[in-house]
């Protein structure tokens, strides 16, 4: 029997986000990206449009950070300078965008005040021309009082700040809304929650087109399957016409990976599981391998190395692929 | 897409005579449909019926073996699209790559070293792909019969010429190797073999749509043992050939598709090669072959395969058991965690770690993690006494003190008051652990 292809009719697709403002639009950033759009499931281009390829950030944080030492010969050398850390990032290491995440406001860690977090975004944006993905320290608490202030001193940058939980996102979507960001809705791997989040962010009047969804995802080998799953669903259900459901992805790898034995147990102590430094990249760039299949927009990763493996990645899938009707 | 019982009703006798053991012919055919009995049980139907209906309840993709024994790879017989609508089944079979002209029994023995043990599973590389590049009839014969004599894992076979094929085929064919390919220059001597052989059989196409024709060939020939390969090696095109060919064959029933699929990565570099064999674990390749074979470039391709092929609705569980980790004295502390496999092995991890030995107690809640225990009333200060006392941990340590995951500190009171244990409130998060650890056992 000859073959002919099946192509699923979707009635929707994912809204698309713009990050970063230029100077025209009220920022000062040089470009801006957009990610979503999509109207397909993950690069089936053969029966819908896949208009803006994910995109990876790497991560800078605003104290010196205790990671892995198979990292410092990559950042070592900037991991007191937030700026020159961005700008590495991006003219060294072809990032995309640059995550800042503002780990030293927790107050364990250096309780830095809204002021002081405010000024080291403001930092590492005179420093690079990318937009930017500011994360508070992961206390809701402190988050909100950390990223309204960011998001006033940044006020039209379109900016996307986050992490906004059923906790803290009312002012954290307030201050979006008033100086012009775009917010990360983050859920635990709960899809109702996801969508009564975005639910209740849009009923404050922020528009659906300024908001990404953080699923929560885990690194590769503890519990990465449920994530991916959560996401899987969300897409099928945002081209199906679950508005509320149908916003861009970002998955937060770098750090669920790096907090992974399989990341940093060295090779001496787990020769069974071969070279560390190889590893841990590989861990990475696979837990964001299988992400991207899931329907990830943006890819948060800390190793440059896996950075460039998933570009490479992306591009591959970007080829366009079409099946005569 | 299977018959509803209604439908399959229709092609019944309707004559309600029992002598299938269903008191009538709708009680059958709804019992047909649901699986629980099979078509041969009606005595009476029509052979028109027989062929429409047994078409309908055949699996939608062919279960195709390779290898033999305790070594046996099963491929195919998936039913669905996405994981969460039930689970897949046969995880996708990892083949290595290894070239004739090489040292056989070296790179062998490399591939028999990539087995791994993590978080209390055991993963080890399917098969070894042995490709013909000498050209040489001997050589090639040779060479498998080496593969076979130094690994009991299933083969692939890689080889389009069907003279050089068929002596080493037939060297190592009590080994049921796959053999790969039939092309649309040989298929009719290839097919030939590997019924003589009685060995599965790939098909690689020219695209899709010339996979289809080989394919319809080729069961005309009357055999049947086949693995699907477009034969493209784009990433983005295998990704959406892996996808018809699924589709076609789970929501079409389009039977030319109903047969495992597998595919070769195309990347010189084995990290791309690792990241490019991920997009194919995920989506529906039955079978991919690699070059890559360092164990850091396997491990978290079988993890990631591992990950994916998890039933969404049974929670891996360890056994509810107090576990020592390390050289444990009387006066190690005890920690308190879960039997939701990742929970515990996360722990483990972390104390293991921490150096400063100690025993794990998981409270047996039905496999399920700390959070989602506690809230669904299966982590309670009783369940926690219960693993105590059948754990005898009075006995094994000295002291009166546990270890509550953070998580759960609201426990703290009912713990105390249902073990008579003194209760400290651990981290949150696992990965706390070893700060933890320091700061209170050191």
């Amino acid at each position: 029997m000859a073959f002919s292809a099946m192509k699923e009719k979707y009635s929707s697709q994912v809204h698309t986000v713009v990050l970063g403002a230029t100077k025209e639009e009220g920022g000062t950033r040089d470009y801006t990206i957009t990610v979503g759009g999509e109207g397909a499931l993950p690069f089936l281009h053969f029966e819908g449009e896949v208009p803006h390829r994910p995109v990876v950030a790497l991560e800078v944080w605003d104290v010196v950070p205790e990671w892995h030492e198979s990292l410092a010969p990559y950042f070592g050398d900037v991991y007191n300078d937030p700026a020159a850390w961005a700008k590495k990032c991006v003219m060294e290491y072809n990032a995309d965008l640059v995550v800042l995440r503002l780990k030293g406001a927790d107050p364990d860690v250096a309780d830095a005040s809204p002021e002081d977090c405010a000024k080291v975004v403001k930092d590492v944006l005179a420093a690079v021309g990318c937009p930017l993905i500011v994360l508070g320290c992961g206390n809701p608490e402190k988050d909100s009082k950390v990223l309204p202030a960011v998001a006033e001193a940044t006020s039209g940058e379109k900016l996307l700040i986050g992490v906004a939980d059923q906790e803290n996102y009312k002012s954290i979507t307030a201050a979006c809304i008033v100086h012009n960001h775009n917010i990360i809705a983050g859920s635990p791997i709960d899809i109702n929650i996801c969508k009564q989040l975005n639910i209740l962010i849009t009923e404050m009047n922020l528009p659906a087109d300024r908001i990404v969804i953080d699923p929560t995802t885990a690194a590769l080998g503890y519990g990465l399957e449920y994530g991916y799953s959560i996401m899987e669903r969300a897409r099928i259900g945002a081209l199906q016409g679950d508005k509320m459901l149908a916003m861009p992805i970002i998955c937060n790898v770098g750090h669920e990976v790096w907090r992974s034995k399989e990341a940093n147990a060295s090779s001496e102590d787990y020769p069974a599981w071969g070279d560390q430094a190889n590893r841990s990249i590989l861990w990475e760039a696979t837990t964001a391998a299988a992400l991207l299949q899931a329907g990830a927009n943006i890819l948060i990763m800390r190793h440059p190395k896996a950075l460039a493996l998933v570009k490479q990645n992306i591009e591959e899938l970007m080829v366009p692929t079409s099946f005569d009707d | 897409m299977a018959l509803t019982g209604l439908e399959i009703f229709k092609q019944l006798p309707k004559t309600n005579c029992k002598d299938c053991g269903h008191p009538t012919c709708l009680a059958f055919a709804m019992a047909l449909a649901s699986g629980k009995t099979s078509l041969d049980k009606c005595p009476h139907i029509s052979e028109e019926a027989k062929e429409t209906l047994g078409a309908a309840s055949a699996p939608p993709i062919a279960l195709v073996k390779v290898g033999t024994g305790d070594s046996v790879v099963e491929l195919g017989d998936e039913t669905e699209l996405f994981r969460h609508d039930k689970r897949f089944y046969h995880p996708t079979a990892i083949a290595v790559l290894v070239e004739d002209t090489e040292n056989i029994a070296d790179r062998v023995a490399e591939i028999n070293d990539l087995n791994f043990d993590r978080v209390g599973l055991h993963y080890e590389i399917d098969m070894v792909a042995l490709q013909c590049v000498s050209g040489n009839v001997d050589t090639f014969k040779a060479a498998a019969e080496q593969v076979a004599a130094n690994t009991n894992k299933a083969m692939v076979l890689i080889c389009e010429d069907v003279a050089v094929m068929e002596a080493a085929a037939t060297a190592v064919a009590d080994r049921k190797p796959l053999l790969y390919a039939a092309t649309n220059d040989n298929y009719e001597a290839m097919t030939a073999l590997a019924q003589k052989l009685e060995c599965p059989l790939a098909v690689k196409g020219n695209g899709l749509d010339n996979l289809a024709e080989l394919v319809d060939k080729i069961t005309k020939l009357g055999y049947k043992e086949l693995v699907l390969d477009s034969g493209n090696r784009e990433t983005s095109q295998v990704l959406a050939d892996l996808t018809q060919i699924r589709r076609l064959a789970v929501r079409k029933r389009f039977r030319t598709f109903g047969y495992p699929a597998m595919t070769f990565t195309s990347k010189d570099d084995p990290h791309e090669e690792v990241v490019q064999a991920s997009v194919y674990v995920a989506k529906y390749a039955g079978l991919v072959v690699v070059k890559a074979s360092k164990k850091e470039e396997i491990l978290p391709l079988l993890t990631w395969r591992q990950n994916l092929y998890t039933d969404p609705q049974k929670p891996i569980q360890v056994e509810a058991k107090a576990v020592a980790i390390g050289d444990v004295t009387p006066d190690s502390p005890v920690y308190i965690t879960t039997n939701f496999s990742l929970t515990y092995y996360i722990v483990e991890g972390e104390v293991e770690s921490s150096k400063i030995p100690a025993y794990i107690v998981p409270v047996n809640t039905d496999g399920i993690s700390v959070l989602t225990a506690w809230a669904a009333g299966k982590l309670t200060g009783e369940a926690i006494a219960k693993a105590l006392e059948e754990n005898d941990m009075e006995s094994k340590v000295n002291h009166k003190t546990l270890v509550l995951p953070g998580y759960v500190a609201v426990l703290s009171g009912s713990t105390e008051e249902a073990t008579g244990w003194k209760v400290l409130v651990g981290p949150r998060e696992a990965a706390g652990i070893t700060k933890f650890a320091r700061e209170n056992f050191a």
